[in-house]
């Protein structure tokens, strides 16, 4: 485990080393920005408005009392979805479709020597390859996560109203309610976090492959499942220090 | 011109370079030949500096590769070409993107200028006009020459080629071997090919090292090769059905 992490921690220094032309890298940014976000968009909106209706559902069913107003039915989800629901799910779902393809493409390009061609021309393989990635995790994952805010609440007015479990006046009139914009810094620094561990840990084991096809998946494989373990950790960490 | 100095290598407790030393001069095609697992691959990826070797000193016209830290190197691996085993071509660029790769990181020319060097080397390995076609849509051979190409965009002083007729076929592979061996005498480039291919060493080994066990057991040329009396070398030579029958013929 240590060994691994000196590595990973070596290989980071290796990333932020100054680009040999900042033209190519910018290039290669926007790609990988189209792709993380972009890419995701769809599969993020379908899981976050279904999340979102859910969650108001659930509410609904546990907060059966004449003592509590409805309008709490908004407020907590809300809250749970800035908090907690959009960056960590929207994360570990990235984690599985983003983390897996950049292990899979650089663990490729590994085996076939074309890492080994980039270090041969002179190139920086771990910056070319990698800083480009974590730059985009890092803007794009924010993004994707406002718009998972955006969709969940949406979600969750529709999933309410639908049902009956919730009137619209009262669901609007819950997340309207005591807003506390400190919130959202919490989440956006958790999606900032998340987007730079998926690109890099993901870059790491695929970096680092040694083998063929049969590594290449199992590398792909080891960096979702840490990718995971790492999200919540770091979920845990953040909400510790900011909460 | 290379040269190397006793080399040794290790990986864990696995010696696979014992202290090989050797000079690869400019303008001929120097070989590193030897049997499956010789060591003639690592000791090509210590030359170029993608394996660190656990001893010995690799110069190139006198500079010391070795000892040098990754910004120093970058000046001479802009002078490095190198041709991969099975080609290294990045999969989601165009031939002409492969090709123009180098030449977009490390030069100021103007698109034009740059397109007229790709299409030149392209020209040289005779693939003129499959500038938009994608790697997967080549044949090994063209694979191959395509690396040719992107190895002497930048007009190298050193060209290493690494097996450069693995899986290709008997006609294939010798219109590869004479592309490697003009290039060289065009443009009195330090040529280093690892192969074990027999067509290679009859016909383009100016220089032959033959690895064994991850030692020099014998140096020469493909004039000398056939007349020695080196065991380990007539059994790596005459391995085949068609060398003994040829050595016997003549």
């Amino acid at each position: 485990m240590f060994y691994n992490f000196g590595r990973y921690i070596l290989l980071l220094k290796s990333v932020f080393r100054k680009p040999e032309k900042w033209k190519i890298y910018w290039k290669q940014i926007i790609s990988q920005m189209n792709y993380i976000g972009v890419g995701s968009l769809g599969l993020i909106a379908i899981i976050s408005t279904f999340i979102g209706a859910v969650m108001t559902l659930q509410i609904a069913f546990q907060l059966v009392s004449d003592f509590i107003p409805k309008t709490i039915i908004g407020s907590v989800n809300r809250d749970s979805t800035i908090l907690e629901l959009s960056p960590t799910i929207s994360a570990i779902v990235l984690a599985g479709k983003i983390g897996s393809s950049i292990s899979s493409e650089i663990g490729t390009m590994r085996v076939s020597e074309q890492i080994d061609a980039l270090e041969i021309m002179g190139i920086n393989a771990p910056g070319y390859l990698i800083l480009p990635k974590i730059i985009s995790g890092v803007t794009m994952v924010p993004l994707l996560v406002i718009f998972a805010m955006f969709l969940s609440i949406t979600g969750g007015y529709l999933g309410g109203t639908i049902s009956g479990a919730v009137t619209p006046a009262e669901y609007m009139q819950g997340i309207t309610t005591d807003f506390n914009p400190y919130t959202i810094n919490v989440a956006l620094v958790k999606a900032v976090v998340f987007g730079f561990l998926i690109t890099s840990v993901s870059a790491y084991h695929g970096f680092y492959v040694k083998g063929g096809a049969l590594e290449v998946a199992q590398a792909s494989t080891k960096a979702v499942v840490i990718n995971c373990i790492s999200i919540l950790a770091a979920d845990y960490v953040i909400t510790q220090l900011m909460l | 011109m290379i040269e190397i100095k006793d080399i040794y290598k290790s990986f864990d407790d696995h010696e696979v370079l014992k202290g090989i030393s050797g000079k690869f001069e400019a303008g001929i095609t120097n070989l590193i030949i030897g049997g499956s697992g010789s060591g003639k691959t690592t000791l090509l990826k210590c030359m170029v500096g993608l394996h660190a070797p656990t001893h010995g000193t690799v110069l190139y016209d006198g500079r010391d590769f070795t000892r040098m830290n990754f910004e120093q190197r970058i000046d001479i691996r802009k002078e490095i070409g190198m041709l991969f085993q099975g080609s290294a071509l990045f999969d989601s660029m165009t031939v002409e993107e492969n090709v123009m790769f180098p030449l977009n990181m490390f030069t100021e020319q103007k698109h034009k200028e740059k397109l007229d060097r790709v299409n030149f080397c392209l020209e040289r390995v005779n693939l003129e006009g499959k500038n938009k076609l994608y790697p997967a849509e080549l044949s090994g051979g063209m694979k191959k020459r395509v690396g040719i190409a992107r190895a002497i965009a930048m007009n190298p002083k050193y060209l290493f080629c690494d097996e450069p007729n693995s899986g290709l076929d008997p006609k294939t592979s010798i219109v590869i071997d004479e592309l490697i061996k003009e290039i060289t005498e065009e443009y009195n480039t330090t040529t280093i090919v690892v192969t074990h291919d027999m067509n290679s060493v009859m016909g383009i080994g100016d220089y032959i090292i033959f690895l064994h066990e991850g030692k020099k057991y014998w140096e020469g040329s493909n004039k000398e090769i056939a007349h020695t009396d080196n065991k380990e070398l007539n059994d790596f030579v005459f391995a085949s059905r068609f060398m003994k029958a040829a050595k016997e013929k003549f």
